[in-house]
């Protein structure tokens, strides 16, 4: 690790994901008209912005969910296109989308390794035993109420839910998190334990990026933070350098950079 | 509140059966074996032969084509799809294996003819459905259109005679009184059940139906899996196209619409919701053996053929209002 790593905006080597000039349109509907972040290794980098700025929209790029129309995304330097979100995955990428991307017919645990299930056997059946074990070891660190990993999610509670999507998320021993609004649903003890693993995950050295539009909270667990606008991104900021006001400025407008 | 810590605790929180008789959504999760049950009570009092060995057996045979297209469509609906043209494809295999048995190629060969017939239109209805993004419903009711129409086509309209000792073996065996035909469905239900439940394929179909969006959030090719299914399908009608030139006697170019509305509505019966994330297999083929039961039921009474659709219609409307009691 650097030593150097307080040094304010300059682009270094310390740049883990950069992503450039993203524009992403839905039929008339411009979501991102050149949106830019860059994330440091190591850090807790916050996005904020007002509804519809294009938040999710952005992270939707960067975990492989829509493909830009336009724009570069670097991962340690290196150009990435991510052709679906399991390419993602492979670069060490993980998310927790806001809307949680859970299936609710499914089981917990079947949620929990969707689209990457252990198998075992000459048949590759499905480890279930594994599959449970784990499931309910990781969740048991991150929820207040663990639900029963062979319950259904359209069983569990708001709240429940999210500390699913999150454990899910935080579990593979990534390099980088994405969290869009994880603390939208919780309660005050359960966002104290989301807010906990996210400082254990920056702690262990994942790089977190996390969209919240609770200010006090993005001031006290991010190192940076940027602002969005409408499509673009506005401003930058360290955390240790600005105010919860002056991100409000930043968001609405009445600062412009 | 009982956490995943609490292991010593008895293994899952089932009343007993008596406790759970009482709630209407335990008589909707098992419409199938409860009504089958109620079927055979019923017709064992009023008709001598219906409980005979004799008449179990032929049941069973007869119950087999339409337990192996219920499979077969089981997969397709817990996407959240439907394929109509189904029994068509089935047709489609059918008249494909009489071809190429009337071109002397065997019985191997024609097997493997009527199957790859049959994936064709499966192939079709994937790729339109996947790629193309046509509705279920519309792409396959073309399909059932088209396949009906090929089948007439190649066959000139004519049933073609099979006098094959291998499909005289299938219909005719039997070990005690399960005859080769249900004993070859059971297979073809063992596997879709395995392939379902304990496999990722299976899996990523209830992901499909239960959310799309959410599946391919987590990296599942849901467009693969859309045509998976409808190859599935397909091949299971040409499995099932098998059995029923072996009980004909003959490849021939009907339209069999029966087999359709039977299928949808034992895999409706089964317990499989039509808007898809709900897997079953042994549901579906319950309800394959109950309308089979009550077909032959029916006809033992001295009922008329007229009163059976009408029978079958009612059973199947009352297992959708059931439904809607089903636990969520
Ligand atoms: N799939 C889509 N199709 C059409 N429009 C979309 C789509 N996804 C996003 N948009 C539009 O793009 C804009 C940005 O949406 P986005 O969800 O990224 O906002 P956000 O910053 O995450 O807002 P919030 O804080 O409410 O979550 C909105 O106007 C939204 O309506
Ligand atoms: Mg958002």
């Amino acid at each position: 690790m650097h030593t150097e790593l307080r040094q304010p905006s300059s682009p270094t080597k310390d740049v883990l994901l950069e992503a450039t000039d993203i524009k992403k349109s839905f039929g008339g509907v411009h979501a991102l008209k050149g949106a830019s972040i860059t994330m440091r290794r190591g850090e807790i980098t916050a996005l904020v912005g007002d509804n519809g700025a294009g938040k999710s929209t952005l992270v939707r790029c960067l975990s492989g969910i829509h493909k830009p129309d336009s724009g570069t995304i670097r991962l340690d330097g290196e150009v990435i296109n991510f052709a679906t979100p399991n390419d993602a995955r492979k670069q060490g990428m993980e998310t927790v989308q806001q809307n949680l991307a859970l299936v609710e017919e499914l089981a917990v645990w079947q949620n929990f390794f969707l689209g990457r299930e252990l198998v075992h056997g000459p048949f590759r059946t499905l480890d279930r035993k594994l599959m449970k074990k784990t499931a309910a070891d990781l969740l048991k660190n991150l929820a207040v109420n663990v639900p029963p990993v062979t319950s259904k999610v359209r069983r569990l509670s708001g709240g429940q839910r999210q500390a699913v999507a999150i454990a899910r998320a935080a579990g593979w021993g990534s390099k980088i998190v994405i969290m869009d609004e994880p603390t939208a649903a919780l309660g005050v003890q359960e966002t104290a334990k989301v807010e906990q693993v996210i400082l254990t995950l920056r702690d262990s050295g994942v790089s977190v990026l996390l969209i919240s539009h609770n200010f006090d909270q993005v001031m006290r667990l991010a190192d940076h933070v940027w602002v969005m606008r409408a499509g673009l991104s506005v401003a930058q900021r360290r955390t240790s350098e600005s105010s919860g006001d002056e991100l409000v400025a930043l968001i609405t407008g009445a600062k412009a950079n | 509140m009982p956490t995943q810590t609490k292991a010593d605790a008895p293994p899952r929180q089932t009343p007993p059966l008596i406790a759970q008789a009482k709630q209407v959504s335990f008589w909707a999760e098992q419409a199938a074996p409860i009504g089958l049950v109620g079927l055979v009570i019923v017709f064992g009092i009023l008709s001598p032969t219906f409980l005979t060995l004799g008449n179990i057996r032929a049941m069973l045979v007869a119950a087999a084509i339409l337990v192996v297209l219920s499979v077969a469509q089981s997969f397709v609906i817990t996407t959240g799809g439907i394929d109509l043209s189904i029994s068509a494809t089935m047709t489609v295999g059918a008249v494909g294996f009489g071809l190429a048995w009337q071109a002397e190629l065997g019985f191997v060969l024609a097997a493997v003819v009527a199957v790859a017939s049959a994936l064709v239109i499966g192939l079709i209805n994937g790729l339109l459905i996947a790629r193309g993004k046509v509705t279920d419903f519309i792409a396959t009711l073309g399909t059932l259109s088209v396949a009906t129409g090929l089948a007439l086509i190649f066959s000139d309209g004519k049933p073609i005679t099979v006098n094959s000792s291998e499909l005289l073996t299938l219909t005719s065996g039997s070990l005690g009184i399960f005859g080769y035909p249900i004993i070859l469905a059971v297979i073809v239900g063992a596997l879709g059940w395995f392939v379902m439940f304990r496999t990722r394929f299976g899996l990523h179909v209830q992901a499909v139906g239960g959310s799309e969006e959410s599946a391919v959030a987590n990296g599942i090719n849901a467009p693969r899996v859309r045509i998976a299914v409808y190859l599935i399908s397909a091949g299971l009608a040409g499995v099932a196209a098998l059995l029923l030139v072996a009980r004909v006697g003959a490849a021939e170019p009907a339209i069999n619409t029966a087999f359709l509305l039977n299928c949808i509505a034992a895999v409706v019966l089964g317990g499989v919701s039509l808007t898809g994330g709900k897997a079953r297999i042994v549901g579906p083929i319950i309800g394959a053996l109950l309308l089979t039961a009550l077909t032959n039921g029916l006809t033992l009474l001295g009922v008329s053929q007229f009163y059976q659709p009408l029978a079958v219609g009612l059973v199947v409307v009352l297992a959708a209002l059931l439904t809607r009691f089903q636990k969520k």
